[in-house]
């Protein structure tokens, strides 16, 4: 049987993987069998194909792990702000800054202006105030208005309080607190899981734009960034990582009132 | 739902096998084919409806796996091969194989990873050369002489006995 076309390297390997249709098939077999030492080849190529396919097939064979349950990822999927994981990430971080000097990190870098003493004085403020169980704000949720237009006469820009709600965050009122840089607002919100936050907001005089960071600050995670000269730093006690997504939150909230 | 879990299920076996041939390490193949699921589920309704489902799903386990080598060769030297016992890989062979499996893994691992992912997508998952064309982003005709060379170069491997040093290279 003389083939059509001339029989080619290619032709040999859809030999093997079946990929040729019927009339081409029955050239190349008929070529082989006239050329052993091609034959012999193909027998390579299909053994190699058999021993990768008996090396790996035991895989498919395995039960699914319990990782890889597709209802539980589609589940996951479906939950836009996981609060557990800010919960999860609290009890983690409370037990590795007991359990070591974790505590002494965000200690050893020292940062008098910009972003990172914002992020700093967040922090201390948020250990003084947002952490006292009794009396955490100086104006409760009642008196949102005022204590809007209190801030925002100290600071000598207008602020807002913004509404973590959606994230399952509370707003429970606000203070006005001391830095080294002068007067700045705090908001704070209690969590259905018991984590309390809070957003510190006051003028930045050094870096007036900058972009998000994320910060240890011992046990207390922060994010921090500084827009058209307001500078903004969400704290509480988990890692900044899964902040992250409420402080996008905020800052398309904060975005908006901002009069240039 | 139903129907996404339909054409979804049925391929995790497959995907968790590509991924396994792929990085070998369990635990990482099958954070892979995780992160590879969390991606079909988020994207479910930007596929096009016209593209095979199986054939999408490898596609982004793939490039997820082309991605995480690169990481993995920027932050420092990859697995040894020589350092990992073929039998704890898979179950070993009931009696001699054909080809040893150690050797031929050896061998595979020593190719390029663009013919190694071919060698596998074809010969082991069965995809169509048209499909493995989709998977790996290249025409065709690509697709078949690599797939040629890829053979040829695993059976000069084995008839030589694989070179002690494995070279990794991506071209």
């Amino acid at each position: 049987m003389t083939p059509l076309r001339p029989i080619a390297e290619t032709d040999l390997h859809a030999y093997v993987d079946g990929a040729l249709d019927g009339r081409r098939e029955e050239e190349v077999r008929a070529y082989l069998e006239e050329h052993a030492d091609i034959a012999a080849r193909v027998r390579v190529y299909a053994s190699q194909r058999d021993a990768l396919r008996e090396a790996w097939g035991p895989v498919a064979n395995e039960p699914i792990p319990a990782e890889l349950d597709l209802q539980r990822i589609v589940e996951r999927a479906r939950r836009p702000m996981p609060s557990w994981r800010i919960a999860a990430a609290v009890v983690t971080m409370l037990a590795v800054g007991g359990a070591s000097g974790w505590l002494a990190r965000g200690l050893s870098e020292p940062a008098s202006s910009g972003v990172a003493a914002l992020a700093r004085e967040a922090a201390d403020s948020y250990r003084v105030y947002a952490a006292d169980p009794r009396r955490p704000v100086e104006i409760g949720p009642a008196g949102r208005a005022d204590l809007v237009s209190w801030v925002s006469a100290r600071l000598g820009s207008p602020v807002s309080a913004p509404d973590l709600s959606k994230a399952g965050y509370r707003f429970i009122g606000g203070r006005l607190v001391s830095t080294p840089h002068g007067a700045a607002a705090m908001f704070i919100y209690d969590g259905a899981d018991g984590a309390r936050l809070a957003v510190m907001v006051r003028p930045m005089a050094v870096e007036r734009n900058t972009r998000m960071s994320e910060r240890r600050e011992g046990e207390l995670g922060g994010v921090s960034w500084a827009d058209r000269g307001m500078g903004y730093s969400l704290v509480g006690p988990a890692s900044p990582h899964a902040l992250h997504p409420l402080a996008n939150d905020l800052r398309r909230q904060l975005d908006r009132p901002v009069v240039d | 739902m139903t129907d996404m879990a339909l054409l979804i299920e049925p391929v995790i076996p497959a995907l968790r096998r590509y991924a396994r041939a792929l990085v070998r390490d369990r635990a990482e193949a099958d954070d892979l084919v995780q992160d590879c699921l969390e991606r079909v589920v988020g994207r479910w309704s930007q596929r096009r409806q016209d593209a095979d489902a199986r054939t999408w799903m490898f596609s982004i386990l793939h490039n997820l796996a082309i991605s995480r080598h690169r990481q993995a060769r920027r932050r420092g030297p990859h697995l040894d091969m020589d350092a990992v016992e073929p039998s704890a890989l898979t179950e070993p062979p009931a009696q001699e194989a054909r080809v040893r499996h150690g050797e031929l893994l050896k061998a595979l691992d020593a190719l390029p990873a663009d013919q190694r992912a071919l060698l596998l997508l074809v010969g082991v998952e069965g995809l169509s050369y048209a499909e493995a064309a989709v998977v790996l982003g290249v025409p065709i005709g690509t697709v078949m002489s690599r797939l040629s060379r890829g053979r040829d170069r695993l059976a000069e491997m084995m008839e030589s006995g694989v070179q002690r040093t494995p070279l990794r290279r991506v071209k």
